[in-house]
Order: structure tokens, then sequence, then C-alpha cells
């Protein structure tokens, strides 16, 4: 007979055969018996957060930095409602993440017991799939189970629900079978037909544009440079979602910057009027697309993604490709090689033209902003971070808000992996904790918060985090003393009514490193901000950075709400430059 | 067109619904109902009528029929989240007017009146197999299967015939010929 094992042990011989070496997590009444078992288990590090919201964000930049699931542990009751908004988020943007949760035994739900809540109902929602465990001898299937769901086909999260009682329980333990077929839920099925077809439209193209999103990073590396090869082949413009940044080298002359509300002028206009439009794993958000009516209104429009479910759910689309992005794209590439050389060069000339005109839109220079010797602009700050780290293989995560879109123009991302947001819940608060998981799963490498000084507030707690296990964290607030998107938008839609987005009583960061125990640094004068920067990157442990910006500026380009990509509002000096004109107009 | 004063686009026009009718096997498992209704009730669409229950006690599937109305689109993203949740292994879709696909509900009516009265309400029943499964001297409950609106013209015309009460089950459907769902 084999030997019998407790549901605690079970779910770390479960933690082991799926090679987790990391969980984020916060214990607790009823999920004791599982921390209980920890020691057990030299191979897997427990990282103890400060609030379970913190676990879940840390679990979110492990797995998206790594491509490996992120696992949090959190008990009953609030610990589980406190890790909702981290669920919410992995779910919105697709990571994969495994919540195990304690929950009170089995004879007390129901009864309103203490630091019960209804955890699955609560995250039916918010989960891909989740699991009550009522039975231990289903432990040892489900917890498998939970891993194969999370991470296959479009990844997302999951909960494993388990009451104290089973935790204690015994059973055999099974080791997860090779193959665990899922109601074909993971959806791999496209034709040479279909590609033959994209690829025929590619051809009769004169505008095309590559459009790509977070489903190329989700692919894993080798559909990064599947998509280089692509573009490099066909000559075509690329664009890309705030979650694609880094699938495509930035500082590529091929690549237009991000599209979408605070995208860049060339690739907002390169969308409106292309004649082929190609959606790599991308999921026509409502922030990318403005006005549905008008956007991209003669083109014909193809649409890779794995999950059918996003296919015509906003955006009526020509050719559906429904496939994961890496296996398509080489197929495309191996099509498009193969058909003829001279095709790729034709297309090219064909295209010509295209480049004219992108070069045309290109030269609005739509990201500029008017620099300043007396106070540090945003812009300047995210510029200056850029340049001075672009040598080092650097990891970025952000808060949600002004400082997040800055960052997205601003810093260009070449490899994919790097660049970790809250693009799809908004999650302020989302950066420090992402970025405890990053280092985490990234331990030598630099890892950067650009953050605001609202959104950081949100977590702050987790700096304890960083400390407790050495993580060189570097928490780059953009202080501007404003919910500054907040702002912005009640400057330009609500008459200046800056109803309660000013920060009163913010707190001393300086003084907030000390009481944390890592270093400070503030940096007031554009004129010394390289340097602050510097001693920043040169320290090794680590640091908040308080970068005191002009707090009136604005984030542009930007495409007003229910509006089409070709009525951008451009930065100021380009509405100065149409003021002149306008007057020297009237002059004449 | 209202200038938007919000982060969000206004609404574009909408589409004609249509009213189709959904059949979901699922696994027999705690909290799928659930799920199945969740998942309607979270995107905002619409359930106008409900059936499910265990058809097959060994694989442990259950049923689910639902009567909904939406745009295509809508139809279309319903077939499509409903096949993205775990326990759901296949998904039907058919609209009303569909000739291939039997639709049928059932409703017991108690009426409470005299003979006569009731008489004339089994009468009206006539066409709908009414089964007549209680009979007093001053009540009787009658069961009928019928389509929905016919149901609902019944329950009009019985009113003043002393129906007090009326009891009835959403849509099942079952397809015509030899064949079966098939997906």
């Amino acid at each position: 007979m084999s030997k019998l094992y407790t549901g605690a042990e079970i779910v770390f011989k479960c933690l082991e055969d799926q090679k987790v070496k990391h969980i984020f997590g916060y214990p607790g009444g009823a999920v004791l018996p599982i921390y209980d078992e920890l020691k057990n288990h030299s191979s897997i590090k427990h990282i103890l957060v400060r609030h379970e919201q913190g676990a879940g964000h840390a679990a979110e930049g492990y797995a998206r930095s790594s491509g490996k699931p992120g696992v949090v542990l959190v008990t009953s009751g609030p610990g589980a409602t406190n890790v909702v908004t981290a669920l919410t988020d992995a779910y919105m943007d697709s990571v994969p993440l495994v919540c195990i949760s304690g929950q009170v035994p089995t004879h007390l739900i129901g009864t309103d017991a203490f630091q019960e809540c209804d955890t699955t109902g609560i995250t039916r929602p918010c989960t891909k799939h989740n699991w009550l465990v009522k039975d231990i001898n289903d432990l040892p299937r489900i917890m498998h189970e939970a891993f194969k769901v999370a991470t296959t086909g479009r990844p997302g999260p999951v909960l494993v629900d388990i009451p104290k009682d089973i935790q204690f329980a015994k059973t055999k333990y099974k080791k997860p079978k090779k193959e665990i077929k899922l109601n074909g839920k993971s959806h791999n099925k496209f034709s040479q037909n279909q590609i033959n077809q994209l690829v025929e439209l590619m051809s009769n193209s004169k505008k095309p544009i590559i459009y790509s999103g977070g489903g190329v990073i989700n692919s894993g590396p080798s559909a990064s440079e599947a998509l280089r090869e692509f573009v490099q082949l066909t000559n075509f413009p690329i664009t890309s979602t705030l979650q694609g940044l880094g699938a495509y080298p930035g500082d590529d002359n091929q690549f237009l910057g991000m599209l979408g509300m605070h995208g860049t002028y060339e690739a907002n206009n390169a969308m409106h009027d292309c004649d082929l439009l190609i959606n790599i794993g991308a999921r026509f958000d409502d922030r990318i697309t403005g006005k549905i009516d008008e956007f991209s209104p003669n083109s014909k429009k193809v649409h890779i993604d794995i999950d059918p479910s996003s296919i015509n759910k906003i955006i009526k689309v020509d050719l559906a490709i429904v496939g994961d992005v890496t296996n398509v794209i080489t197929k495309i590439n191996k099509t498009v090689s193969k058909k003829n050389n001279g095709f790729t060069r034709s297309n090219k000339q064909k295209i010509a033209k295209w480049w004219e005109q992108i070069q045309k839109w290109r030269g609005k220079d739509s990201l500029n902003f008017i620099n300043s010797d007396q106070r540090i602009k945003p812009q300047h700050a995210v510029q200056r971070l850029y340049e001075l780290t672009k040598k080092m293989d650097t990891f970025i995560t952000t808060e949600v808000g002004q400082h997040q879109m800055w960052a997205a123009q601003h810093y260009k991302f070449n490899k994919p992996n790097r660049w970790m947001t809250s693009g799809g819940l908004g999650t302020m608060g989302y950066g420090l904790p992402a970025a405890v998981g990053v280092q985490i799963a990234h331990p030598k490498k630099l890892v950067i918060d650009i953050a605001g000084e609202a959104s950081v507030l949100m977590t702050m707690q987790e700096m304890s985090t960083a400390i407790q296990y050495n993580l060189p964290i570097k928490i780059f607030i953009l202080n501007n003393q404003y919910m500054g998107m907040v702002r912005q938008w009640q400057e330009l839609l609500h008459e200046k009514n800056y109803s309660e987005s000013y920060s009163e009583a913010l707190p001393d960061f300086m003084k907030m490193a000390d009481a944390y125990g890592c270093k400070g640094i503030k940096a007031q004068n554009p004129s010394n901000l390289d340097d602050k920067i510097q001693e920043m990157l040169d320290y090794d442990g680590p640091v908040i950075f308080d970068c005191q910006v002009d707090p009136n500026e604005n984030c542009f380009p930007m495409i007003p709400s229910g509006k089409p990509h070709n009525q951008m509002i451009l930065g100021p000096k380009d509405q100065q430059d149409n003021k002149i004109k306008g007057k020297g107009k009237a002059l004449v | 067109m209202p200038k938007s004063k919000s982060a969000y686009s206004v609404p574009s026009k909408k589409q004609k619904s249509d009213t189709h009718i959904f059949v979901v096997w699922v696994d027999n498992e705690a909290g799928v109902l659930a799920r199945v209704v969740g998942l309607f009730s979270g995107r905002g669409y619409n359930i106008e009528s409900l059936a499910v229950a265990e058809v097959d006690a060994i694989k442990n599937i259950s049923r689910i029929t639902i009567v909904t109305t939406g745009t295509p689109q809508v139809i279309d993203q319903i077939k499509l989240q409903l096949k993205k949740l775990v326990p759901v292994h296949k998904v039907a879709d058919f609209k009303r007017e569909d000739k291939d696909v039997i639709f049928k509900e059932m409703a017991l009516f108690k009426i409470v009146g005299n003979k006569d009265k009731m008489d004339r309400c089994i009468n009206a029943c006539k066409k709908y197999n009414p089964v007549i499964l209680d009979q007093t001297q001053k009540s009787t409950v009658i069961q009928v299967t019928a389509l929905r609106r016919e149901i609902d013209k019944m329950n009009t015309k019985l009113k003043p015939l002393g129906l007090i009460s009326t009891s009835r089950t959403g849509a099942v459907a079952m397809t015509r010929g030899a064949k079966i769902f098939n997906l």
C-alpha cells in the first residue's frame, strides 16, 4: 500500500512536481497546517508579504517576468478578499496565477464561522476557474488541474480553496497525468489555408500595419523572435499595445511606438488609414480602438488570438486565426519565405508610399514636450532614466496613471518580459509589489518601479518585504502631488474642477525611506537629475527616489474619448504652433 | 451625439435582438449553475428562462437549457464565453424560429370554482395535452405542455375562469429526426 499524506503535504508535493520555487503569502488561522509543512520543503521559498494584495501583485510580477505561474498562499476570509484585486488584475491581463486559500473546516462552512467567507463565490467572476476541495481524495487532481488551467490556452488566475480539516486529512498522492484533456479548452487549431489567406492579403496590401499585444509576450520569448523575423521579412510597420511592449524592439525604425489613447500620432494614424490590419495577440481594448464605428474604417482585419471569445467581441474581423502566436507566426514566416523570393521584395516596393506617409506623421514628433531648466519634467525624468539604464538588462514595473503612460512612451523596451504594468484593470498600487516579485525571479537584475506618489502609497507597506529579503528594487516616484491622470481629465473635461485629486499631507518620502530602512534620494532640480539617478543605480539595496516633477504637466498625445484615431490632441508645442498659425492667418 | 464626459466612449447604435435557445452540457458539480448564470449576469446578458437537470448519472452530466435574447454579436459571445468555462462540455444554440428543433415548456394550472368553470378550463386546454393531476369538488390542477407564448395565452384566458396559481418550467429543446446536437 502506498503511503498516505496529509492535505498540507500534498499541497507541497504538487508544488514540487510543478517545479514551483517561490510562493508569496501571508499566514492565518485557516492555512496554518500548510504553513506548518513549509519547513519540510527546502526547494520552495516562501516570501512573506505585508498585505495579501501585495502577494497577488508580486506573484503577477514574478509570472510576467519569468513566464512561470505565480503562486499565492493566503488564509480564509480577509486573506482571500484582500487578494481579489490582484486576481481580477491577473484575469484582465492574462497572467497565470495559482492562488491557494485556506477555508474554515468543512463542517463550519455556511455557519458564518470566524474568518469565513464564500471564497469560491467571490472569486468565481475573477478567475478562469476555482475549486472548493471538499474531499481529500480530490486534492492531488485539483492541484495539478489548477496549474494546467492557469497556464494553458489564454493564461489566467485560478484559486483552490482548501478547508482546514482537508489540510489535516490523509490520502494517497498521485503525480500529474502527462496530458489532462480539459474539454478541448486549449485551442491551437488553425489551418494552412488560413495562413495562405493571410499571406494573400499581405501581398495585396499597400498600407499594412501589424498591431501586436500581450499575447505575444504570453506565448513566450520564441513568439517575440518569430515576430521580429515576420516584421523584417515583410517590412511592414508595427505598433504595439501597452501590454505588448518589448515584443518588438522599441528603438527599431519599423516600430511606430505604442498605439491607443496615449499612443503616438504615427501609430494611431496608421491604424486609421491602413488597408490591412494584422492583430497579433491583442484584444481591441477600448483604450486602443477609441470610437468603434470609426475604427480603422477601410481595412481588412486579421485577428490572431488563442482565445476564440476575443474574436469578433469588439471589432468584426475578416480573417480569424485561433492559435498560439508562436505557432501561427512561425507558420506565416515559413509560408512567406517559401512562396517566392520576389514576393517580399516587390511587396516592399508596394508599401514604399505608405512608409513615406508614416514618415510624415513621424515628423510631428508627437511625444514632444517643452523641457525646462527650472523644474523636472516627468517625461524628461523617464528619458534620463532610460538613457542611464538602457545598457543594463532592466525590468520596469509601473503603477497606474500619467507616469505609467510616460514610462510606456519614453522608455524603450528591447526584450519581452521586461515591462510589467497593470493595463486591463488599471490597479494603482500594482508596481511596488510587482517589482518585489520581479526581483525575486531575477535576483541579479536591475528592477525599477516607475511610480506615482498617489499609487505607490496604496501598497507602500511592501517596502518591508523588499527590506526583509534584501531586494534592491528602485522605487522611482514621479511626484507631482496630484492624482495626475485624474487631474488631467478634470482639466480637459470637467472645467478644471480639481475635485479631490490633490494629495494634501503627502508623507516625506526621505523619512519614509529611513523608517523602512532603505535609501532615500530626492531630486528637485533638472541640473543634477542625472547624478541623482546614478546614485540610485549605484546603491546596492532598495531605494525610494522622490523625483519632484512639474505638477501641471499633461500626458500627450491623447485621443479624447469617443473620438476616432485620427482626431488626436497633440502636445503643447503643437498646440502653440497651431495658435500662431491661426493668428497669422487672421492677420493676412 | 452627446459629448462624452467620461473616460469611456458613448454607446454606438444597437443592432436588432433575436431570441436564441442555448443548450449546454456541463459536469454536474457544485457551483456549475452559478458559473453559467454568473457569466450571464456578469456580462449583462439576459435570461428569459432556464431549465436544468442531470441527464446522465453515470457520466455525471447535466443539461442546461437557456432562453436568451441578444444581437448576433452578443449571441456569438455568449456561445464562446460558455465554451470557455472549464466544466462545460459542449454548447448548442438555436434560433427560436428554427423548424428543426422542438421547444416545449410545461405548466401547472390550479383552478378553483364550480364544475362548469373547471370543465370550461379543461376544454380550453385541450390543444395542449392537458392532464388532470388532481381534482376535488371545488378545484383542479391541470398540466399542459406547450410553447411559451401558448402558455402565456392560456394564462390570461384561464384567469376569469378561476385560475388562482400557475407554476411553469423553462423551455427544454430537442432536435427533430434521428440526428442529435452535434458540434
